[in-house]
């Protein structure tokens, strides 16, 4: 007997969900990311407004005054969705890990001279404060923002600043004994030099309209507060210095933050071209909140690296400037 | 004049890197196969991890074609950036 083995292509009928295909079309399979994130949004049968705020739907384009013919062309460039942006996190923490063993068995820390760890832990921990404010702030993007082409994105950005709130604590933990903890908060809420920016988080977290708080928080303030504390702070100041570890530890940060720099800009490109109109009101945002973050960063700046501080805090807010010129918001 | 080819499992993995090796190599010609995607390209194909960067939205380790790559022929030359097939030598 023999055996004859055939093989035979099936094509499929179709390539993606039609939802899908309607934007990306049918000819070529559509990309997980597209497939997991158009289309997510709720748009109608809402039945009742919410008793918490009569004037809007449940979900309402009309929170932000940004006006966008389609939500959902705010396409985050990084592609993430649920399965690519936890396996992209897991093998950054692993790499923390990795960090984190090598300092603990060489016993790095207690090598560090005293005066550069205390500085990076009177630095560094009140800072765990901001980010948990950065958490709050997206978590209300990720709610009052429209299309989950944005509030998806918003709700993992989210959860990656509790993220860093974390790594902060951990690298306080290492540094200091757990009181530095609660020195952290009581400089966070008391210390005259950490007040402007408590003022401008606290003020961030009842913001109303999800895309000023999207600038305000993460244009405006993270692009300058992250090139000052972990590009001039701790790479240019403290390493030279002795304090590597300190590095090693917050290494996440900077990464994260060129990482999610992308999808920030993104955003801002896609909402500014739509129209002049959209693009005047964010241009206005991001000046205002800019210079208040600069103003709020000066204290924390000049407590943290003395004479270097006023150079600091130009170089942050130029190299933000030249991202909202790429990004066309500003000529 | 003779043909390199490069095979590829059918999978969402690689789906960016035969999108990106046709938008490279616009001579060469993707045959679909059960399971199987063989490119063949007449003389030289080459994958440049910058493209695929672009259509992924991350950064892209060359030496990830690998695991999805089922069967090539050719010369290889590759370092970081690009992996070209060809007969020169």
């Amino acid at each position: 007997m023999s055996v004859d083995l055939h093989t035979r292509e099936i094509q499929p009928l179709r390539q993606t969900f039609a939802h899908v295909a309607q934007y990306a079309g049918d000819d070529k399979p559509a990309s997980r990311y597209l497939e997991a994130t158009l289309g997510a949004q709720s748009t109608a049968n809402f039945h009742y407004r919410p008793t918490w705020d009569p004037a809007h739907e449940l979900f309402d384009k009309t929170r932000s005054a940004v006006v966008m013919a389609d939500w959902q062309s705010l396409r985050d460039p990084r592609q993430y969705y649920y399965g690519t942006w936890t396996m992209a996190r897991a093998r950054q923490q692993d790499a923390i890990e990795a960090n984190y063993q090598f300092i603990e068995d060489r016993g790095l820390v207690a090598k560090m001279p005293e005066a550069v760890r205390s500085k990076a832990s009177k630095v560094l921990i009140p800072l765990r404060h901001a980010a948990w404010g950065g958490n709050m702030n997206n978590c209300s993007i990720g709610a009052y923002g429209y299309g989950a082409m944005l509030t998806a994105p918003a709700m993992f950005h989210a959860m990656d600043q509790l993220g860093v709130a974390q790594y902060i604590t951990r690298l306080g933990l290492t540094l200091d004994e757990p009181g530095a903890l609660d020195a952290g908060k009581n400089d966070w809420l008391k210390e005259t030099c950490w007040q402007p920016l408590r003022h401008y988080v606290e003020d961030t977290l009842v913001l109303q309209d999800p895309m000023e708080l999207f600038v305000a928080q993460n244009l405006a303030l993270d692009g300058q507060l992250y090139p000052l504390i972990f590009g001039s702070f701790v790479d240019d100041h403290l390493v030279p210095l002795g304090g590597t570890s300190v590095a090693m530890m917050s290494a996440f940060m900077p990464e994260w933050h060129a990482e999610s720099s992308r999808w920030v800009d993104a955003v801002l490109k896609i909402a500014a071209a739509e129209s002049e109109a959209n693009r005047a009101l964010i241009a206005g945002w991001v000046q205002a909140w800019s210079d208040r973050a600069q103003a709020a960063l000066m204290p924390v700046a000049a407590m943290a690296l003395d004479a270097g501080a006023q150079g600091a805090i130009d170089d942050a807010r130029t190299s933000l400037n030249a991202r909202c010129k790429k990004a066309g918001i500003t000529s | 004049m003779s043909n390199v080819f490069i095979a590829f499992q059918s999978n969402e993995d690689s789906r960016p890197i035969i999108e990106a090796i046709l938008a490279d190599n616009p001579h060469a010609v993707s045959v679909h196969s059960p399971g199987l995607i063989k490119i063949d390209a007449p003389d030289e194909l080459c994958i440049k991890r910058a493209t695929i960067e672009e259509i992924i939205g991350r950064r892209y380790d060359l030496q990830e074609i690998h695991v999805s790559l089922v069967t090539l022929s050719g010369y290889i030359d590759e370092d970081d950036d690009q992996f070209t097939l060809s007969w020169k030598h």
